[in-house]
């Protein structure tokens, strides 16, 4: 595979960056010296303008060679303004291994301008508060998709008057109706609504309503890759600045094309350099509404999650969906983020002994794995119920309870040695030590090596806290 | 067309060159020309000096008036083609065949090959793919605990694997049947190994698909329940499932070579690891014997790291990396280890009956998208609905543009 890349990290050495800074080792920034901050640089820790004497006009060229240098392989762009205004792209590598992905894919879900007004105020408000705790991230949706299912400039303007009253989330309209968008645009002229779209017989007027309305603009051809490069060509010649891809998104059968037209641009843009290939790339799972036949709705949901989730994978910066039911839209937001981590992160927290709230000689003692995700979730049950407890924390070098045990990873010796290594017996009276259930297998074997006897607990951490009322006894 | 009423040259620079605002640079850029009104200079000599760095950044959206700026905004579609982007790989990654008919000295009705990509998972504007990935179902020789969503479909046929296995074939569509062996376990039954290839009799006569044959975990015991298996069924091209670093890898790789049988090589998440044990199995085993298990963690619990191991395992592979250019295998059972997947929560994530399984399949097609080639499985809508999606994304069909803007007006 060519690893020809713009802007490529690979070929980007700190040097390069050094080279063309002011060299004044100002510490403006925040660095010891500019060598300092090239390394910040590339690995993309700092912001360029964070370099003042770089602003000033003398350097100009050099700010625009290191731009240049630093432009992403996709190019980043804003929808909506203030807030909740929401960046999607500015992507700078095609896999996950090769540097965390930027910009996590923005999550549209869709209002008619034919439902009822409450239903339309009931959806976005929805929308807008889908709120979800996952170890210590807030998961939420980020826009909403105004559908104009009526084709009547006035029912669409009111649709869009209501949504953009009831919230601060930037909008896409969606009409292939030149008339209808621009009168989604009068509504909201200021708010950079993303418009879907323009096509190969409705870009000129979508072209003109882009430039006037200052909008980000979808280009749509679905599946058809030399007319989508064709019309995003077009629009930039045009002077459209903000573009968006839609090359179509496909179920069943379709599934096949979908993936590889977004794999395909997605590898031009990153391997091959190709600019017009270098722009976000849109993805509609709620395909899965048209032509749903007699199918059963909670069949058509998810469906629609799992092409959502498929597209996450396979580089969709932005998708809209239509279902907003819990169920299925968790699995979807917990991808995202998944995908979107910081692949360089550690997996595990550091071992050793953990106190919540304020345990005496008497509380509970329990042991976990160092694998970050173990961890967090027992720590944050325990937390949540505001037990007072001790709780050691293996070095099961990364790995979950039953994985660990099953690897042995998280083995008795390591559990003795780390009871032994966190002081806890001069903190404590009793000698009993609450095992994960899934580690159950071993009980016998760490009572042997440590002399605490185990209790052993429950499989899920969320049943600690009753588990504790109902069975502690020092 | 804009107005602008500056009355100043306070963007005169010190060399004496006029800089020309952001405001008015973007203006320039949006409307390609601009007619200053009431604009007085006050200069003896007017030079307009252009940097090539200002060129630059202009450049890209304005076309520099040489020709008249009406006529520098294209009037008809521009016609550009894209360039597609196939690479060419060193490599090919092993295929691996499972099960043996009579003619071939096994019992099997049917024998699946996996593995032979030769592209990146599902890259088909490059390769088809050679064999389809496949998938296995859970089938345990004792009861283990399962979350209610899994359990009411097999509740009549646990503690009867030759039911169960019959049930995952005939009823929820497996291409094969694992046999979780767990009874063996020293901490567990204790049970022999032979007590454990009875059970493997009766589902060979349950069930015609090719098997794949699931240890305790237990290292020492594992060993000898494989021996066992091996020489009792020799020529049935089983999966034995599986082979660590901790376990007598030589030894185990003679006597599954031995009796023609497959392995599958296990280790926890790290690629270092994967290429020693497949070194080790090489002095015995050929490449065509051997799948990988990389460690599958749930989404929501390490599937990110799961899924960077095995796309990067896919591609060195490609790459020429002939120690991970195996076909890999995924047990993807482990998805219910999220508690997402089987907690009872607040109403609005129910039911949870649905948001399981959608769990499961997330797992699944995250993976099958890095490359798998064989799903170790629990839900039978989850594998119905993993079957439906390989089955598309290799049925060769195209999609059908004229569809695609339905979605834009649809009432749903």
């Amino acid at each position: 595979m060519a690893e020809k890349k713009k802007g490529g990290l690979k070929e980007l050495s700190p040097i390069t960056i050094y080279k063309n800074l002011p060299k004044t080792n100002c510490k403006d920034c925040g660095q010891d010296n500019c060598m300092a901050f090239a390394t910040k640089i590339v690995n993309r820790e700092i912001d360029l303008d964070t370099c003042k004497p770089l602003l000033k006009p003398e350097y100009t060229k050099s700010y625009t060679i290191l731009k240049d240098l630093l432009k992403p392989a996709v190019k980043e762009i804003t929808l909506g303004t203030g807030d909740k205004a929401k960046k999607i792209g500015g992507k700078l590598v095609m896999y996950r291994h090769e540097f965390t992905y930027k910009n996590p894919t923005a999550i549209a879900i869709d209002v008619t301008d034919e439902m009822p007004e409450h239903e339309i105020i009931r959806r976005v408000q929805k929308t807008e508060n889908f709120s979800y705790e996952y170890i210590g991230n807030t998961l939420k949706l980020d826009l909403i998709a105004v559908r104009s299912t009526s084709d009547d400039a006035d029912k669409f303007k009111a649709c869009v008057k209501k949504v953009s009253e009831t919230t601060q989330l930037p909008l896409i309209l969606v009409t292939l109706n030149p008339a209808i968008a621009e009168a989604g645009l009068m509504i909201i002229p200021k708010s950079r609504p993303l418009i879907y779209a323009a096509t190969t017989t409705n870009w000129k007027d979508m072209a003109e309503l882009a430039i006037m309305y200052d909008a980000p603009l979808v280009a749509s051809a679905p599946n058809d890759l030399n007319a989508l490069v064709s019309l995003a060509k077009t629009l930039q010649d045009y002077g459209v600045k903000d573009i968006v891809l839609d090359p179509g998104t496909f179920a069943n059968d379709g599934l096949a094309d979908t993936l590889n037209n977004f794999t395909m641009l997605r590898r031009a843009a990153t391997k091959g350099g190709d600019e017009l290939a270098g722009l976000p790339l849109l993805g509609v799972p709620m395909v899965a509404w048209a032509n749903k036949g007699d199918m059963a709705d909670d069949l058509v949901k998810w469906r629609e999650s799992y092409i959502a989730s498929m597209l996450i994978t396979r580089f969709a910066d932005i998708i809209i969906l239509h279902n907003n039911d819990g169920w299925s839209l968790l699995p979807t937001v917990v991808l995202r983020q998944n995908i979107y981590t910081d692949p360089r992160k550690p997996v595990a927290v550091a071992p050793g002994l953990k106190v919540f709230g304020t345990p005496d000689e008497n509380s509970p003692v329990m042991f976990t794995s160092n694998f970050a995700l173990t961890y967090y979730t027992v720590a944050s049950d325990i937390e949540s119920s505001k037990t007072n407890a001790y709780l050691i924390v293996v070095d099961a070098e990364g790995a979950a309870i039953d994985s660990g045990v099953a690897g042995r990873k998280l083995t008795a010796e390591k559990i003795a040695d780390a009871i032994k290594a966190s002081g806890i017996e001069n903190k404590v009276k009793h000698r009993k030590i609450i095992s994960p259930g899934k580690a159950s297998r071993i009980s016998g074997e760490i009572e042997e090596l440590s002399g605490w006897k185990v209790l052993v607990g429950p499989r899920d951490s969320s049943e600690i806290p009753k588990y504790i009322v109902d069975k502690w006894q020092p | 067309m804009i107005s602008t009423t500056h009355h100043d040259t306070d963007k005169k620079t010190d060399n004496g060159c006029l800089q020309l605002s952001d405001e008015i640079l973007s203006a320039l850029a949006k409307f390609q020309q601009i007619e200053l009104e009431d604009f007085e200079l006050d200069a003896k000599e007017l030079e307009i000096l252009f940097t090539p760095s200002m060129v630059a950044q202009i450049l890209p959206k304005l076309k520099l008036p040489t020709t008249p700026t009406a006529g520098s905004k294209p009037s008809s579609l521009l016609s550009t083609n894209f360039q597609l982007p196939i690479e060419k790989y060193p490599n090919k990654i092993s295929a691996v065949k499972l099960g043996a008919t009579k003619s071939e000295g096994g019992t099997r009705g049917k024998t699946f090959t996996i593995g032979g990509e030769l592209s990146p998972a599902f890259y088909t504007f490059e390769n088809t793919i050679p064999h389809k990935p496949i998938v296995t179902l859970d089938v345990f020789d004792m009861e283990v605990p399962l979350s209610k969503a899994v359990k009411m479909h097999v509740k009549d046929v646990i503690g009867d694997p030759a039911a169960w296995a019959k049930l995952a074939v005939e009823k929820f569509g497996a291409d094969m049947v694992t046999m979780h062996l767990i009874s063996v376990d020293p901490l567990l039954k204790d049970a022999t190994p032979k007590d454990a290839c009875q059970t493997i009799e009766k589902v060979l006569q349950a069930v015609d698909v090719p098997l794949i044959i699931g240890g305790c975990g237990d290292p020492v015991k594992d060993t000898a329940l494989f021996e066992e298996v091996c020489e009792q069924f020799p020529g049935e091209r089983f999966l034995i499932s599986s082979v660590t670093l901790d376990m007598e890898v030589e030894r185990c790789a003679k006597f599954i070579k031995k009796a023609g049988n497959a392995v599958l090589a296990f280790t926890p998440m790290d690629l270092n690891f994967a290429r020693e044990l497949n070194r080790r199995l090489y002095d015995n085993l050929a490449h065509e014997d051997i799948i990988m298990d990389l460690t599958t963690a749930a989404l929501g619990y390490g599937l990110d790291y799961a899924f960077t191991n095995m796309e990067r395992a896919r591609i060195a592979g490609l790459m020429g990396d002939q120690e991970l250019a195996h076909p890999m295998s995924s047990g993807t059972t482990n998805a219910w280890a999220a508690r997402e997947a089987w907690l009872k929560m607040t109403a609005d994530w129910e039911p949870r009956e649905l948001r399981g399984p959608l769990w499961e399949v997330t797992t699944a097609l995250t993976l099958l998208l890095a490359g798998v080639d064989l799903f170790m499985m629990m839900h039978p809508a989850a594998v119905k609905t993993l079957k439906d999606v390989t089955n598309y994304l290799t049925s060769g069909k195209k999609a059908d543009p004229a569809k695609f803007a339905d979605w834009v007006k649809v009432k749903a």
